[in-house]
Order: structure tokens, then C-alpha cells, then sequence
């Protein structure tokens, strides 16, 4: 059985908080549930939080590449954000530099960053878009 | 000189989620083998590395975790083994940016510089073994 990631849709933004030991195929899985919902919903962003994330070896650099790419088709952003110390320098080691996907310290900082990308994006803390869990 | 400190412990790999298990079983012998947070990350990002060319690759395999010492130092060793087809050129194969096809090209090139020992082993038609040993400081 392959384990899914949630896909949490706030306001124009969809957030996917990695909380399990990430097998390829919920990797895979991931970037199929997210073009389906960036192009259901017609979210502008995407936040992938890696918090909870112990490791990020060459095929999960390669997914977050991957959903970067695949959400640009789309004219949404995508946004990692709250790498762990050791994963970094790992990365940085492993030789993957990340360098096509936009990182930002923490959740607070990502969402920053896409509000400056796309000021006329809506949060969850403007108007009355409320959060919605948006995956089937 | 490196030798076992411990009992060896076995990991078949024939589907993602042996892969998933190989990690977490190499993070709890590098936590016993008190290895910093960094280079407990580096060595399962490594064998997580290695372990998916073994399947991918190698058409499954066995991987094998060890507690080692060389009298000074406690450290972890991991074998991966495959009967697979073998690498044809080494030297490629290490080099950054090669790759089959299916990959970053960064697998055993990059899995060599997050440890401290690398052992390639390696046979057209016979299969492949890879051992990498990560030392505490």
C-alpha cells in the first residue's frame, strides 16, 4: 500500500506538510495528486513544509525539482520550506544543489515569499477564504 | 582495522518500501554508534542511495548493517549485494553526473562523499557489492 501525503488547500495556496518516511511511491503519488489539484483548484502556490523530514536523498531532491516544474506548467509557484540543518549541508554534500526550486527557512518565511511573487494572491488570513482540505 | 562490534542484521530489498526499512535500521545503528546528527544524516542518505540502486538497478539484493570499531572509534558499516547485471566502467559510474537514465547521476558518486570508507565491487554478469563505513569523530 502506498502511504499519501495530504494536500491542505488555503486560500489561493496548497500546503503539503511531509510528516512519513517518504517510499518512492508516495513520492510519486505526490506529484500526481498536486498537478491534479494545482489545476482543480487553480492555486497559485504551492508550500511543501519538510520539517518532519530526517532525509533528503537524490530522488526526493528530484521531486521537489519535479512539483517546481510541473506547478510553473500550471502558473503556480512552489515554495520548500523548513529544511533541517543536517539535511541541508547533506544535500549540499550529495552534490544537489536544489538550485531550480525556491527554499525558505520556515512556513511563515514561504508564504512571504509567494505574497511577493503575487501580491494580489489571497492568504489564509486575508478575506474570507477559510482553509479547506482540498485532496479526494 | 575495522572490525565487527556487534551482530550483523539483514535486510532483503526487493520493493521501495526495503529501501524505507534499510534507512531506519542504519539510523538506529548510527544513533548506537553515537554518530553526530550530520553524519548520522549523511550515512542514510548514502545507503538510501544505495539501497535504491540495488533495487533499481541490481534487480533487488541484500543489505547488511554492522557496528564496527578499529579500536579507536565506533563506527557503521553497510553492504549492499545484488546478483544484477554489474557495472561495465567503474570509473564512470563514479563520476558525477553519470546515470543509466533513471537517476540524478549523483547515486554512487554522491553516496561515496557522505562516508568515510567506500568499497565498490563489481563483476559484468555477476553483480555488484558496495560497503561504506561512517565513523564517529
Amino acid at each position: 500500500m502506498t502511504e499519501r501525503v495530504p494536500i491542505l488547500r488555503i486560500g489561493d495556496l496548497l500546503l503539503v506538510s511531509i510528516q512519513i518516511d517518504l517510499q518512492d511511491q508516495s513520492a510519486i503519488a505526490l506529484q500526481e495528486d498536486l498537478a491534479e489539484q494545482i489545476s482543480a483548484t487553480g492555486a497559485t502556490g504551492v508550500i511543501i513544509d519538510i520539517s518532519a523530514v530526517d532525509i533528503v536523498d537524490s530522488f526526493i531532491g528530484r521531486m521537489f525539482a519535479t512539483i517546481a516544474s510541473l506547478s510553473r506548467l500550471f502558473d503556480a509557484d512552489t515554495v520548500v520550506v523548513g529544511m533541517r540543518p543536517a539535511v541541508a549541508i547533506t544535500l549540499v554534500e550529495l552534490g544537489l544543489s536544489l538550485g531550480e526550486v525556491r527554499t525558505a527557512l520556515d512556513l511563515e518565511r514561504g508564504m512571504k515569499i509567494l505574497r511577493e511573487l503575487r501580491p494580489e494572491r489571497r492568504g489564509p488570513f486575508d478575506g474570507d477564504s477559510g482553509a479547506v482540505v482540498a485532496t479526494t | 582495522m575495522t572490525s565487527p562490534s556487534g551482530s550483523a542484521e539483514d535486510v532483503a530489498i526487493s520493493t521501495d518500501g526495503d529501501v524505507v526499512r534499510v534507512r531506519q535500521l542504519v539510523r538506529n545503528y548510527a544513533i548506537q554508534a553515537k554518530l553526530s546528527l550530520v553524519d548520522q544524516t549523511k550515512l542514510v542518505t548514502a545507503t538510501s542511495e544505495l539501497a535504491r540502486n540495488t533495487l533499481v538497478y541490481g534487480g533487488g539484493g541484500v543489505a547488511t548493517v554492522q557496528a564496527v570499531t578499529d579500536g579507536r572509534r565506533t563506527g557503521v558499516r553497510a553492504s549492499f549485494h545484488d546478483d544484477g547485471p554489474g557495472i561495465p566502467d567503474t570509473t564512470l559510474a563514479l563520476a558525477d553526473g553519470w546515470s543509466s537514465g533513471k537517476g540524478l547521476g549523483l547515486g554512487l558518486s554522491g553516496a561515496r562523499r557522505l562516508v568515510d570508507d567506500f568499497d565498490l565491487d563489481t563483476e559484468v554478469g555477476r553483480g555488484t557489492s558496495v560497503t561504506v563505513v561512517k565513523w564517529s569523530r
